[in-house]
């Protein structure tokens, strides 16, 4: 099994699936000859040509409008959006319209379309190269959204949501991109839209995250355990539709439940995910849901001291975690 | 342009004598259709009504300037005359004005007029105004890179120009040089908002030359003139030259919805002036001066359309609503998922 970071997991994803299936296209800025701003794209201007291969004006509207009707049409498009701060252009093709066209036409109309995006903070990106939009797009139903953090899961994810025949948002937590590595089975390979992974195995708290969170949480995991607490970790990998199966059984073992996302407390994914759990399993808890998130400021800063405070970081995650298991 | 006015242009060569006939017809029963909706909406049967009066014309020139039922259309919600045009039939927009279980545009989803016909190859659009234009834009794509012999006739109001989304697909068009048709039907009213506040240019057609491709006019009060200029536009296209703008000026005959009263806009003695030049009878006249047409076929064609409309309204209002599983079909591919 090959070692990959996430950046070439992606890049495998779409060059396999652009090999397999020549109505799987992408547009986006700077997807030519530069080869996107992060090089994922390199290469594949020459192997497959201007016409799948787009270069698409500056406008972030009309990359997702012009990409649902090309899906419309029984294409297979993927859109980038360069940074997902650059995404709220887009906004009411992705909700208002995207989303909506199954619906609205009873089946009669589909929109097989991923749009990747890479998101989060840490880089030093800022307020506008920073930010986590899951929440924005999470409450609308029709939309499908990914964001996985392993090589592994990046690239059967993303396989999966290409051949997906709903519009699917690919979101790719850029600090992630080169800083995780991993295997990655050689071959064809999908992992499924809506399933939760087990990241850490514990029996004491459970810990639901995504993204580059993941690997925060497994590493406050691997600390705390020496102090004989045992977190098991949930990488929820989709966050919509939403594994419930797996949250549920693993807060009904561990009875305590804590929540870590990048994105902003207020109405982000953990506030759904901690309804759910006390809608459904309240009497199973021994300690109350917890939440470790971004502050509710407008933006993550560019000084380090606007960006460490906003990012959690495994000792925050640690720090809740030991709190939790001692009630 | 009086009443009386005729319509100089000649028969286009290709249009006989019998498609210039379905056109009128198609005209009539869209006509009808459009005053079923609003006598249902008036007697409380059904919730809301919007109009195409004063652009049946235009909307019927271009649906016959294109492939009907392979060239891709993405229209917008005054569009009765070009759904009908292209191969909507009573029954459908009775069972959409209803909102029935079986209506094809949308089971009963929508809002009246937002077609969606797979089979006649009527893209689904909403009411978030130009919203569509970048999807048409999409399809011209899609045939450009499949080298398939279609084009994307996309049509919106004047109004819609103003929005960003509008510059954004145009631009697109422009760069790769899509098989498509933009069709604007200027009837100088957005909701209430007229057209010197809408833009600073005289002709929503000045707009193209920013995009690198024609903006045409033509008199959309007259389906020949409208087809024609289509018509040219669509043979560019599928030649591979590139999209066209096409303005056909229109009026507005009614208020914008059923929920609309253009009294609070619009002054009484405008509204009596464009009732003056509706486009039916002009077609009429023309008709019958070239000897297509005579007085008892237009008797036979009102009553035929009549006939139809009534027939469509009894039976789409006996069809069933619908049920309580409708609402969670068609969430995704595979169900409802949360």
């Amino acid at each position: 099994m090959p070692t990959k970071t996430v950046l070439e997991a992606v890049r495998d994803a779409l060059h396999d699936e652009m090999k397999r299936d020549e109505h799987v296209f992408i547009m986006g800025e700077d997807v030519g000859p530069r080869g996107n701003v992060f090089r994922i794209t390199a290469g594949f201007l020459e192997e497959f040509g201007r016409e799948r291969i787009i270069d698409t004006p500056l406008a972030e509207a009309s990359i997702a409008g012009v990409a649902i009707g090309a899906a419309m049409m029984g294409m297979r498009p993927v859109a980038e959006i360069q940074f997902a701060d650059f995404i709220y252009p887009a906004y009411n093709q992705i909700v208002g319209e995207a989303a909506k066209i199954r619906y609205r036409s009873a089946g009669g109309n589909t929109c097989p379309l991923v749009i990747r995006t890479p998101y989060g903070g840490g880089v030093r990106g800022a307020l506008s190269h920073s930010v986590s939009i899951e929440a924005l797009f999470y409450h609308v139903p029709g939309l499908k959204i990914c964001a996985p953090s392993t090589p592994r899961d990046t690239q059967g994810l993303l396989v999966a949501a290409i051949r997906d025949d709903d519009p699917v948002l690919f979101l790719e937590h850029k600090k992630t991109y080169r800083l995780v590595k991993g295997d990655v089975p050689d071959g064809d390979f999908t992992v499924p839209i809506g399933k939760a992974d087990v990241a850490r195995a514990g029996t004491d708290v459970s810990v639901i995250t995504y993204g580059l969170m993941r690997h925060f949480a497994v590493d406050a995991a691997e600390r705390i355990a020496s102090e004989g607490v045992e977190a098991e970790v949930i990488d929820l990998r989709t966050i919509r539709p939403l594994d419930r199966e797996t949250i549920l059984n693993s807060v009904a073992k561990t009875r305590r439940a804590l929540i870590v996302h990048e994105d902003q407390k207020f109405g982000g994914v953990g506030a759904e995910i901690a309804a759910i759990i006390a809608e459904e399993a309240l009497f199973d808890l021994d300690a109350p849901i917890r939440r470790v998130a971004g502050p509710d400021v407008p933006a993550m800063g560019y000084a380090k001291e606007y960006e460490d405070p906003f990012m959690p970081s495994p000792e925050r995650i640690a720090a809740a975690i030991r709190d939790i298991a001692a009630l | 342009m009086k009443s009386e006015a005729k319509i100089r242009a000649a028969l286009p060569e290709g249009l006989l004598p019998e498609t210039v006939r379905d056109m009128y017809e198609r005209m009539v029963l869209t006509r009808l259709c459009d005053d079923r909706a609003f006598a249902l909406n008036r007697q409380g049967k059904i919730p809301f009504a919007a109009t195409c009066q004063g652009h049946e014309a235009a909307q019927m020139g271009a649906a016959f300037a294109i492939k009907r039922g392979s060239d891709w259309v993405f229209p917008y919600y005054r569009d009765t005359a070009l759904a009908i045009g292209v191969g909507v039939t009573p029954r459908q927009q009775l069972m959409c004005l209803f909102a029935r279980k079986a209506d094809v545009f949308s089971s009963g989803r929508q809002f009246p007029n937002h077609y969606s016909v797979p089979e006649l190859h009527i893209a689904s659009i909403s009411s978030i105004i130009a919203a569509h234009v970048t999807h048409g834009v999409g399809a011209a794509l899609t045939f450009s890179m499949r080298k398939q012999p279609l084009i994307a006739l996309i049509s919106f109001g004047e109004g819609a120009t103003s929005e960003g989304e509008w510059h954004e697909a145009m631009n697109f068009a422009g760069i790769h040089k899509l098989p498509c048709v933009f069709f604007c039907e200027n009837n100088e009213y957005a909701i209430s908002v007229p057209q010197r506040l809408q833009m600073a240019v005289k002709n929503v057609a000045d707009r193209a030359a920013a995009y690198g491709f024609a903006g045409v006019i033509c008199d959309g009060l007259d389906p020949i003139a409208t087809y024609s200029a289509v018509r040219d536009a669509v043979e560019k296209a599928r030649r591979g030259d590139g999209p066209t703008l096409v303005e056909a000026k229109v009026y507005r005959a009614m208020s914008h919805t059923s929920d609309d009263n253009q009294l609070t806009y619009r002054t009484s003695e405008e509204i009596e002036s464009v009732k003056l030049r509706d486009p039916i009878p002009r077609f009429e006249a023309w008709l019958k001066d070239r000897g297509f047409i005579d007085d008892a076929t237009i008797k036979d064609v009102k009553a035929k359309a009549q006939t139809a409309v009534d027939e469509a309204t009894d039976w789409a209002e006996a069809q069933p609503p619908p049920s309580e599983d409708d609402l969670f079909t068609h969430v995704y591919a595979t169900g409802p998922l949360s």
